[in-house]
Parts: C-alpha cells; structure tokens; sequence
C-alpha cells in the first residue's frame, strides 16, 4: 500500500518533470517578457519629472525623438516642431539663479514653485523639466504629454544611454548592429577553418589522429567563456592593437577572434556529423567515375551535407551572439554605432552584463536591458528552431 | 588476342577474413560476363578489384595480378582516378547524385576537366542514347534526378558510366532494385552494350544471366569453382555444386 | 594529374588547419597553467583575499563556486534525468515527443546572459530570494538542465531494448523496468553527463552575476540566503575591474588555473568512464 503511494509519486514526477524545458522556456518569455513591456509603457522623460510649456505654445504633445533633440539643442526652433516661430529656451532648476535671486527663491527653495510658476508664464518659448514636487500650486504653464517609448523607436534609435537626463536614450539599434557584426565576422573566421577540421576528420584523418584531434576539440569547448574572455585580454587585444597600430586594443575584431575560436567546436562537431552522414553510395559513384577522393568531397559530400553545414554555421551565430564573457571582456564596451571592426563596440549580452547592477530596480533602464534579453531570445530561439528544421529536412531526405 | 581483362591467382583479404581465393579469370573484349553464387561468396568482391574500390575499405589487401588490357593494375603507385576513369561501375542500388539528370552525366567529364558546354551538351545526349533513356528526358533535363522512376534512375547511372567513355563496364545486380518492366529495359540495354563495351555483370537471377551474357563465372565461398560459356554452364555443368545452384537446391 | 596535386595540396591544408587549431588549445591551456602554477599555493588555495583582493587566497571563491556546483545539481539531476527517462521511456514517438526535444534544444539555446536575467527576475526578484546561493544554484539548474536531459536521454537510448522486454517479460512493471534494468544500464554514461555539466556549471559566468556572485566577500556563507563569491566572477572581477588590476594579475592567472583544472578534471574523468566503460562493453 505505502509502496503503491511511493510508486505513485515517482512516477507523477517523472511524467511532470517531461514538461519541466517546455514550462521553463515559457516561464522565461513570460518574465522577460513582462519586465520589457513595461519599457513601452513609459516615456523617456527621468522619472519623478514634468515636462511643461508656456501656456500659449500651441504644441500639446512631443514624442521621445522631438525631445531628444530639443534637449541636445538639434531642434532649436519650435517651427521645426510645427509650432510657433520662436527659438526654444530650455528652463531647468539649476538655470533658477539667472533669473531669481536668492531672497526671491526663498529659504530652502520654499519659494521655488513660485519662481518655476513665475517664469514659464512669462515666457512664450520655453520649454522646461523639473521634480514633480515643484509643481507650482496654480500653475499658469502647460503641463505636455509625452509619448511612450514605442517598440519601433527602440529597435531604430540609434543612441543607447539610459541614464541620459533628462530624456533617456534607449536605441538598440547600435547594439544589435554590434552584435550581429561581431558574431558574423566570428563565423565567417571560424567557418572555413571548423570546416577544413571537419574534413580532416571526417575524411582524410586515420583514427590514431583522430583520437587526439577528438578529445582537443572537445576541451576547447570546455574551457569557461570568461577564461577565453581573460586569454583574449592578456593576449590578444594586445596583439590587434600592434598588428593594426590601433589607440585601442579593444575592438569588434577581438571578440571576433575569440568568439571564432570558441565556435569552433560546435561547427566541427555538426559539420562531421553532417559529411558522415552522406550515404556511401555518393561517394562510390563519384570515386568509381575517376573523381579523386578531394573531388568527391566539395562536388559531392559537401553540397550532399550543405544543410548540415548550413546548421553548424548557424548554431555557431547563436552561440557567438548569445556569448557573453568574452564580449564584455575585449570589445571594449564603447557606446559606438559603427560598422567598423577595429573600433571599440558593445554587444547586447555585454551591455546587460555591464549596467543591469546599476540599474534600479524597475526603472526604465532595467526594463531597457530586460527588452534587450527579449531580442537576444528571440534571435537565438529562431536561430534554433530553424536549426531544428534543417535537421528535421535532412532525416527525411 | 590478349583478353581484354585477367586476373592471375588473385588472393584478397578483409582483415584475417580470406574472401577470395586465388582467382584465375579471364575474359575478352565485347563481351558479356556474369557473375553468379550465393550470397557473401565473393561476387561483389571479385567485381570491386577491377576498379581498385577495395582501396576503400581499411584492412583488404589484395595479392596476385589483375590485368586490363595486358596492364597490371594491382600496383601501389598505378594512378586509380585514371583506371576508375577508364572502368565504369553501376551499382546495385540506384545512386544519382541529388544534382540535375544533365549535371549526373556530365559529372565525370567535369571531374575531368570539361567544362565546354557544347562538349558536355554532346556527351551527355550520347550517353543517354546509349543508355535509352534519351527520349524519357530530354525535356527535362534540368529536373533533379531524385525525382526520376527507379528503373530511370539506374539507366541515368548506366548513362553517368557511359558519360566518360570507359572500355570495361563493371555492373553489381544492376537489376535488383528493379521493377520487372525497368528490368527487361536494362538487361535489353546490356545485350547492346556489348558491342562497344566489355561488362562484368553480377547478377543473383539465373534467367538473367542466362539472357544477357556470354560467359558465365559460378563462385562458391570465395573460389571460382566453374567457368564457361553461359549455355554450357546452364545446360551441362561440370561440377555439381554449379549444377546444385542453379537448379536452386541451395543459395 | 593536376587534380591529384590539388587534392594532395587541399589535403595538406587541412591538416595544417587541424594542427593549428590543437595549437591553439594548447597555447590557451600553456598560457593559463605556465603563469597560474606560479601562483598556486596551499595558501592560495585556503586563504581569504587580501589588500583589495590583490593578495592573499581564493579560499571563498573556490568554496562558493563549488557549492553552486552542488546547488544547481541537487535541482537539475534528478529533474533532468526524470525528464529524460519520461521522454524516453514513456512518451511514444510522435508530435509530443518532438515538441518536448524541440524545447528541451531550445533551453539549451538560451544564452547564459538570459538565464541571468530570469533568475534575476524569477527568484531574486519575484520569490524575494534576493542575490543568494539559491537563487545561483537554481539558475545554474536550470541551465545545467538540458545538458543532463539530453546526456540522460541518449544514455537510455543505448540501452538495448532487449533489456527492456525481458524485463517486462518476468511481470515487472514499467517502473520497476526502469529502476531495476534501464537506469542501472545507462548508469554510467548518465554519470559521464552529469561530470561534463559539472564542468559547464562551474565556469558559467553571465547567469550568476546578478543572482549570487558577490564581488568581494572574505568569508564563508551561512545559509543558502547568502551571497557567495565564485571562481569564474572572481576571475573577470579582478581581470577587469578590480582595485589595482597589474598587480592582481598574479591572482588572476592563479583563477584561471584553478577554474580550468576543474574543467580539465571533470573531462578526462568524464572520457576515463566513457573509454573503460566502452572497452567493458566490447
Ligand atoms: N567491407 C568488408 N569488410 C569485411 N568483410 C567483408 C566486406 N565486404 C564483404 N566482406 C565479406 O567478404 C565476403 C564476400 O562478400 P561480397 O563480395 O559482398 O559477396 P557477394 O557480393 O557475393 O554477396 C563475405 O563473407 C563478406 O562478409
Ligand atoms: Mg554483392
């Protein structure tokens, strides 16, 4: 009977511990998910400010890019704005003394609403941000409506400084750039080579040389990504910085480097199993009509194993994009919006690595980086499933 | 007249395993030689060493001589691309390339170095004519080759052998995985290859070999126990082990 | 004939590419255990860390790191091997069973920085473990999870069925097949998975820095509600970050060293089961 219950038990966990990868990755979209929509329910503006106008501005409302740009000065007319033709005058707390004195502005600022008050309805053009505790009682200004931070303008701006004041800039486009640029450049270094080995052992190795070439592939993915992240840094970024006579050796190029090496296993492991997997009769044709052995490789087996191949070489992305070490440790970390790899740049894993431990805790920049883990899961899950398909397609060839 | 191919005690290993057995064979140009016997007697076997596919497989080795055209071709530094140029092999099962039914004729000669398309385009519809198969696809030559019946594919192997002009045709139960009516195709096919061609067929159907060729080898546990004209061996055997296989009392 | 040289040269390349790549290895392997070996001492390996974390030991690295290890095995073993064996012995093949590998490839995709950010929000945050051993270890788990269900399932994949049959043949049931027959079997291959994600776990870095990996902590945790430092954070703390990053480099070779001599240990030990077990199996 206590046996019976026991037996009951084991196997009610067995059958529920066969969901438990479906409801993590479930559990996982939703939490990140739900942290990163909170970004879109937000405006750029600090929080805890207001954004006010003088009354008579006819303008009602700003999206996060028109604010951005008045505060960097870009925009320096309301024209351009749709509004009047006036320059715009930026008003903020610090700029208080300019026009007040301190016996007007009181003991402990109490007189500071007054002042904010006093200005802004009498000026026509100005635009100003201030805590929301300064909030003048009978404010004569015009509080303005901010637009939210939309998922369009997150995936576009091209600045990412969260803790900008006082619009923050969450653009990830520079950081998807980097991220992709750096993982590419990384395949398209390790995919030759990773293919070459996988050949060799596929193919022309004996299995003496195979029994070395195996157990070293397999250590080289063993080693922790924040070891390569420390090799690179003693050895390599120094070693670009020399060879392309750079200010830094910090660059795209130096996680390239590293992330290629690391994605070496992973291409070499599916590319062999991919050219193994081409059935003996191929190859017999094509060697019984006079191809040599290398012929039959790169006319046959190869184009025979190219959705395997095609596979390694996306499972390699993924796991470069994903790294996250390695990039934090010899990119450099530079907010850059750049193409160029011998720059210092910053991939998505690294920016979170970097700044969630100073992000406070359900602030916009900690919703920010959380909807930077969303693309990166969803970058990797597709690459994944994709993956998958291919390998489902080669089975039922 | 030399004959056009030979072997000379042909001794051959797979490991410790002795698969055949001091093999004397010979046979002469423009002819049709089958081979039959059970089933692991060494047919396949004995078949491979004409093009060297034996090198393939770690651990044969293979002593005696085994000549073409007077040419011993068991010889470590004999150039084995040019003999398997000159030696054409279709295999049991169907094996087009997944490529299109144009580019699996034109394969060898590319391998070969010929790109001219006009030269390809000219080989290829040879090689198909010979292989009767010409008129089945000559709308559709760019469709992939997987997507051809069985009895088609094998003819467009036959075709892809062809391709580079070999002079000895080597052919392992080309019929086998075939349908009735692709088979009566093929060994029609055969009959007419030998005019040009000298073709080694193995072969388990007796009617076949009986049909197609001219010769007829009878191999029993890697020894070639009886050789002779096809019609004496199916209506007079010798031995009685030969009798016993083909009148189907064991194999 | 130029085919033959181009083979011969392509052939050559190839296996200078190999060489290289065993180079490689060897040069990151040198690199570490050439500048480490000069570090490692018994008081390296016992001591607390000193003057900024430039002196002194690892003691409570080393420490954290291998109860992390043991943490996230607790959870994931016996989850993952479960799952394996339900995915294996009881689903049949078919739309669920691809749906189960699928997401088990799936998880096994997530890049570690995305662990991070959902042991972040899923325990520290939202169960209020805060920055704790549990909270690591759990999100260590997980991540060490597909490892151990894939390891596990071809384990008991190679498992002949025979096994299986006769077993059910004598009136035992499912169950009792299953921990009589299948899991004594695959046993030590589930024991060669569970040594390689031992080494994957303990040199994870992205899933514990905002889950438990405290940045400087001289002293030994209490309970599984305390902050812990480990190997790996130690290692990029003080490559990159720490107080005087010249002269802890010393340190930091001696880290890496430690960190790989526990991958090192684990793969040979995982490949020594594997190689005697395949001779035992000839
Ligand atoms: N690759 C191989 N390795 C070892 N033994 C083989 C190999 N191929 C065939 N054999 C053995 O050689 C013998 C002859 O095989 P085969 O030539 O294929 O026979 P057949 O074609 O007459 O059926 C058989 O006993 C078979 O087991
Ligand atoms: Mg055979």
């Amino acid at each position: 009977m206590f046996k019976k219950i026991i037996n009951k038990i084991i196997e009610g966990f067995i059958k529920t511990s066969g969901w438990v990868s479906s409801i993590i990755v479930l559990l996982i979209i939703i939490f990140l998910f739900k942290e990163a929509s909170g970004l879109f329910n937000k405006t750029p503006l600090e929080e805890g400010y207001m954004l006010v106008v003088n009354k008579k501005n006819p303008i009602d409302k700003l999206n996060p890019d028109q604010l951005k740009n008045i505060f960097d000065r870009d925009s320096t007319s309301w024209k351009t704005l749709g509004g009047m033709n006036a320059d715009i005058e930026i008003f903020t707390v610090e700029d208080i003394s300019t026009f007040y004195n301190d016996s007007m502005i009181g003991e402990n600022m109490s007189n500071l609403p007054w002042c904010i008050n006093d200005h802004i309805s009498k000026t026509e053009n100005v635009i100003s941000y201030f805590p929301e505790k300064y909030l003048p009682k009978n404010f004569e200004g015009k509080i303005l409506h901010l637009d939210k931070i939309s998922v369009y303008q997150f995936l576009k701006n091209k600045i990412w400084l969260p803790s900008a004041r006082p619009v923050s800039q969450v653009g990830a486009m520079p950081l998807i750039i980097s991220t992709l640029l750096v993982s590419l450049v990384a395949i398209l270094i390790a995919l030759p080579i990773g293919l070459a080995a996988a050949i060799y052992l596929a193919e022309v190795a004996d299995s003496r040389i195979r029994t070395i070439l195996k157990p070293v592939i397999e250590l080289l993915a063993g080693i922790p990504s924040v070891v390569y992240g420390f090799f690179g840094l003693v050895i390599i970024v120094p070693f670009v910085q020399k060879i392309f006579n750079l200010p830094v050796g910090e660059t795209g190029l130096t996680g390239s480097i590293i992330l290629a090496i690391m994605a070496l296993p992973t291409i070499i492991t599916v590319a062999e199993d991919a050219l193994r997997s081409v059935p003996k009769a191929m190859k017999e044709a094509s060697l019984a009509l006079g191809a040599t052995h290398w012929q039959t490789i790169y006319k046959v087996m190869i184009p025979y194993a190219s959705s395997g191949i095609t596979a390694a070489a996306i499972l390699g992305i993924g796991r470069a994009i994903g790294e996250t070490m390695v990039a934090l440790m010899v990119t450099g970390n530079a907010n850059n919006f750049t193409f160029s790899l011998l720059k210092p740049i910053r991939t998505i894993p690294a920016t979170i690595a970097a700044e969630l431990g100073e992000a406070s805790y359900g602030g916009l920049h900690f919703k920010a980086l959380f909807a930077l883990g969303c693309i990166l899961f969803l970058i990797t899950l597709m690459i994944n499933v994709y993956v998958e398909y291919l390998s489902g397609k080669k089975q039922t060839k | 007249m030399t004959p056009k191919i030979e072997t000379k005690n042909l001794q051959l290993y797979y490991g410790a395993h002795h698969a055949l057995k001091g093999i004397d064979f010979s046979a002469n140009a423009n002819t049709v030689t089958a081979l039959i016997g059970p089933s692991g007697c060494g047919k396949s076997t004995f078949l491979r060493c004409f093009n060297r596919m034996n090198d393939l497989i770690d651990g044969c080795d293979v002593e005696g001589q085994i000549l073409i055209d007077g040419m011993n071709i068991n010889d470590r530094y004999l150039n084995v691309d040019e003999l398997r140029k000159k030696v054409g092999m279709v295999f049991q099962k169907p094996n087009p390339f997944p490529k299109s039914i144009f580019e699996n004729v034109a394969y060898g000669l590319r391998i070969n170095g010929i790109n001219e398309k006009k030269i390809l385009e000219e080989k290829v519809e040879k090689a198909l004519k010979q292989a009767a198969l010409w008129e089945e696809v000559k709308d559709n030559l760019k469709k992939s080759a997987m997507s051809i019946s069985g009895g088609q594919q094998q003819r467009l192997c036959i075709a892809r052998a062809l391709a580079v002009e070999p002079s000895l045709v080597l052919m392992d139960e080309p019929t086998s995985a075939l349908d009735p009516i692709s088979t009566s195709k093929v060994e029609e096919l055969i009959y007419q290859l030998k005019e040009k061609y000298t073709i080694l067929i193995v072969t388990h159907n007796m009617q076949q070999a009986a049909r197609v060729s001219d010769k007829t080898a009878f191999f029993y546990i890697g020894e070639m126990i009886e050789y002779n004209d096809t019609t004496e061996i199916f209506t007079n055997p010798k031995i009685e082990r030969t009798q016993n296989y083909i009148t189907g009392r064991f194999g | 004939m130029n085919k033959r040289l181009s083979q011969k040269i392509f052939f050559t390349l190839f296996r200078l590419i190999s060489l290289m790549i065993v180079i490689v290895l060897f040069s990151i392997l040198g690199f570490i255990i050439f500048n480490g070996a000069k570090s490692i001492s018994w008081h390296f390996l016992t001591q607390m860390p000193t003057d900024g974390m430039t002196k002194g030991g690892i003691f409570p690295a080393i420490v954290g790191t291998l109860i992390l290890v043991l943490g996230s095995m607790i959870f994931a073993f016996p989850v993952g091997v479960a799952a394996a064996i339900y995915m294996n012995e009881y689903v049949k093949e078919g739309p669920v069973k691809r749906f189960m590998r699928l997401m088990t490839s799936n998880l096994a995709g997530v890049p570690s920085i995305v662990f991070g950010l959902f042991g972040m929000a899923l325990f520290v945050n939202q169960l209020h473990f805060g920055d704790s051993i549990i909270a690591g270890s759990l999100t260590l788990g997980l991540l060490a999870l597909p490892v151990v269900i894939r390891t596990t399932e071809e384990a008991l994949k190679q498992v002949d069925d025979s096994f299986r049959l006769a077993s059910i043949g004598l009136g035992a049931t499912k169950l009792q097949t299953i921990g009589k027959v299948t899991l004594p079997i695959a046993f030590p291959n589930i024991i060669t998975g569970l040594i390689l994600s031992i080494g994957r776990v303990s040199g994870e870095t992205a899933p514990i820095l905002f889950t438990v990996a405290a940045y400087f902590l001289p002293k030994l945790p209490h309970s599984i509600f305390d902050q812990v430092m480990a190997l790996p954070y130690h290692l990029y703390v003080i490559a990159t970050s720490g107080t005087n990053i010249t002269e802890s480099r010393p340190i930091a070779y001696g880290t890496a060293l430690v960190l790989i001599s526990i991958v090192l240990i684990c793969n040979i030990t995982a490949s020594v089961i594997r190689n005697v077990l395949g001779k035992r199996n000839k």
